[in-house]
């Protein structure tokens, strides 16, 4: 199948995906067997969400045009699945694990904390844009709670102090990388 | 000493390179199955193992595998179950990040048993790290011959790609997993048809968790009869337990599934016991949909013999006494952690997870979410009670998949066990948001008389 890489105007720019990024759409679509590229479409969003931001209309027409797929099947699947924004969120996301073990250990305590901190509650964005944050479910590091997920990074036991470490460190350098390609 | 089959190496420096895992003999059952076994064989070896899906609900994997249809010139494939999202349950991860070529050796021998020569790992979206560590590991398989046209000369093809999703517990339920890995939302098909009929792209599928796949390898190294020696009836071989909660000693341990519940939760090889020298209230001993066990049901069983870290010891009693081994999400609670809290985090998750679907789960999960909400902060009703139990009752059994279950279990079993806890609640409305209810009252268990 051939990627059908005809860009999306809106009414700010152009939306296409860069030159590598396409290189690693065509990888994963090949991984699918001929006309089953719709396959790639849950991976595809990953990349657009990483390049674009966020998962705006005009960015899920472009990938449904790339994927010849109807736009309606990408925005099923966009607003299906709770790591795609459909609407835009900070540079850095800090997802706060909330669910049974996480909680036991204090994950109530660390969300009010990033709250008070960062002047914003769960779902919300800080007015400089740099975090959002958000309460998870589940993210599978129950051993080693509280936890949250930064871009793609695990950060385990945390601590009001591993909180205030972290967060210096993405003020600097706000840049997470969000399941797009490899960093 | 306790023997382990899948976490032996998973401490020597560099295991997850190919190198070093292969020094460590990877890789050996693929050249033994390839050369020396027909794909019946390797069936025929599962079978004998005794070995049972290691994902939750325990259905034995050779009669799976021997449930595949075989229509002429129709692909097959192999799915494995990396969507891990069963709150307390993080073995998977742990085994994938630690010693990826494991999981990709048992996919190579498990696609050859079951003549798939397209196979996938599924893995949930959040663990996209572990994907990547996944995708070095299966190009260093490649790179070595171990994957892709003709292996070993074998005739044998085999392609392997991982493919994530995208934040969806449901999509670990392995029919809504197949409609994610169409690009789809991950809502559950109706059965029948099966996967092992009618799967990905309608051709015979089967789908299996990480931990199953990964035990193929042993099993074809020793043979089944020798996997089989492991642990008692048919719990047979290790399993890997994610301990959590107030435990010393959180993390993953592969257990012989014939140790008691007491040895894992207070031996220092284990748990290592309670943490801050507390006392232990509850146990969810198989992931958070498996019912909660009151302390006095933790260790011993209600005819009071000692409980085993098994399939069926820890269902001993039914839901009215046991609970089930499920994914091995061992989660321990003590004394100063509250029932209802816990009971309402969980309804919380079930009701964000539910795909929508079926009426009884969509309205009845959110429903119960409010109930117990209420319940917690001291506005709750001792109606509420039996309303909640109504509802799970109502609820379970009548989804197109198990996470309707899923969600009225932990209900049930809270109520069933903890029902004071839920009264006091009620009666002491302004005291339940200060304090806890604190230990269940001692008691002795006495049997209902039939």
């Amino acid at each position: 199948m051939t990627l059908n890489n005809e860009t999306v105007e809106t009414a700010e720019n152009q939306i296409a995906f860069k030159e590598e990024t396409l290189k690693e759409v065509g990888r994963v679509v090949a991984q699918y067997p001929e006309g089953m590229q719709k396959s790639a479409l849950i991976r595809v969003l990953h990349l657009a969400q990483a390049e674009f931001g966020w998962l705006s209309v005009p960015v899920m027409d472009y990938v449904a045009r790339l994927l010849h797929v109807n736009p309606v099947e990408v925005y099923e699947v966009a607003t299906f699945y709770s790591m795609y924004d459909t609407k835009p969120a900070g540079k850095v996301k800090l997802e706060v694990c909330r669910t049974g073990p996480c909680m036991i250990e204090g994950a109530e305590r660390i969300v009010k904390y990033i709250e008070d901190k960062l002047g914003i509650k769960d779902g919300e964005t800080t007015s400089d844009g740099l975090f959002t944050l958000k309460t998870v479910e589940c993210l599978g590091a129950c051993g080693y709670a509280p936890m949250l997920q930064a871009g793609e990074k695990y950060h385990e036991h945390l601590t009001e102090a591993k909180i205030d470490e972290l967060i210096e460190t993405y003020r600097a350098n706000p840049v997470a990388n969000y399941m797009g390609m490899e960093s | 000493m306790a023997r382990k089959l899948l976490l032996e190496n998973v401490h020597i420096e560099g295991i997850n390179t190919y190198d070093v895992y292969r020094k460590n003999g990877g890789y050996r059952s693929v050249e033994k199955a390839l050369k020396t076994m027909s794909p019946e064989d390797v069936v025929e070896e599962v079978k004998k193992s005794g070995l049972r899906g290691r994902g939750g609900a325990g259905f034995p994997t050779g009669m799976k595998w021997s449930f595949i249809a075989k229509p002429d010139g129709v692909p097959r494939h192999l799915l494995c179950n990396a969507d891990e999202s069963e709150p307390g349950t993080f073995k998977d991860r742990y085994l994938m990040e630690k010693i990826p070529h494991l999981l990709i050796e048992g996919m190579i021998l498990s696609s050859f048993a079951l003549g798939a020569n397209q196979s996938y790992i599924y893995i949930r979206g959040e663990y996209m790290y572990v994907l990547r560590i996944l995708e070095k590991a299966i190009a260093e398989a490649y790179a070595n011959g171990w994957l892709g046209k003709n292996i070993l000369g074998s005739g044998f093809d085999m392609e392997l790609s991982v493919a994530p999703g995208a934040g969806a517990y449901i999509c670990g339920e392995e029919t809504a997993l197949i409609e994610s890995l169409e690009g789809k939302r991950g809502n559950p098909r109706m059965k029948p048809p099966f996967p092992a009929v009618k799967g990905l792209w309608q051709r015979p599928t089967v789908v299996n968790n990480v931990e199953t796949i990964a035990a193929v390898v042993p099993i074809v190294n020793e043979g089944g009869d020798a996997y089989a020696q492991i642990g008692i009836g048919r719990s047979t071989g290790t399993k890997l337990i994610s301990a959590s909660g107030n435990i010393n000693k959180p993390g993953v341990y592969e257990i012989e599934m014939n140790i008691t519940v007491e040895e894992f939760l207070y031996s220092d090889t284990y748990c290592g016991g309670i943490k801050n020298g507390k006392k232990l209230k509850a146990c969810v001993p198989g992931g958070s949909s498996v019912p909660i066990l009151p302390h006095y049901l933790v260790c011993k069983t209600a005819a009071g013999q000692d409980r085993l870290m098994t399939y069926e010891s820890l269902s001993d009693g039914g839901f009215a006494t046991g609970s089930m081994l499920g994914s091995g999400g061992f989660i321990v609670y003590d004394e100063d952690q509250c029932i209802v809290r816990n009971t309402w985090n969980f309804a919380r998750f079930y009701h964000h997870e539910s795909c929508g679907q079926c009426s009884p789960c969509r309205e009845g999960t959110g429903w119960m979410e409010k109930v117990l909400h209420r319940l917690e902060y001291g506005h709750g009703k001792m109606e509420d009670i039996d309303l909640l139990w109504d509802i799970q009752r109502k609820i379970e059994g009548n989804t197109i998949c198990p996470l309707g279950d899923a969600a009225a279990w932990p209900v049930a079993a809270a109520i069933r066990h903890f029902r004071e806890e839920f009264e006091w609640h009620v009666n002491e409305p302004k005291a339940c948001l200060d304090r806890n209810y604190g230990l269940v009252a001692e008691k002795i268990f006495e049997p209902a008389t039939a």
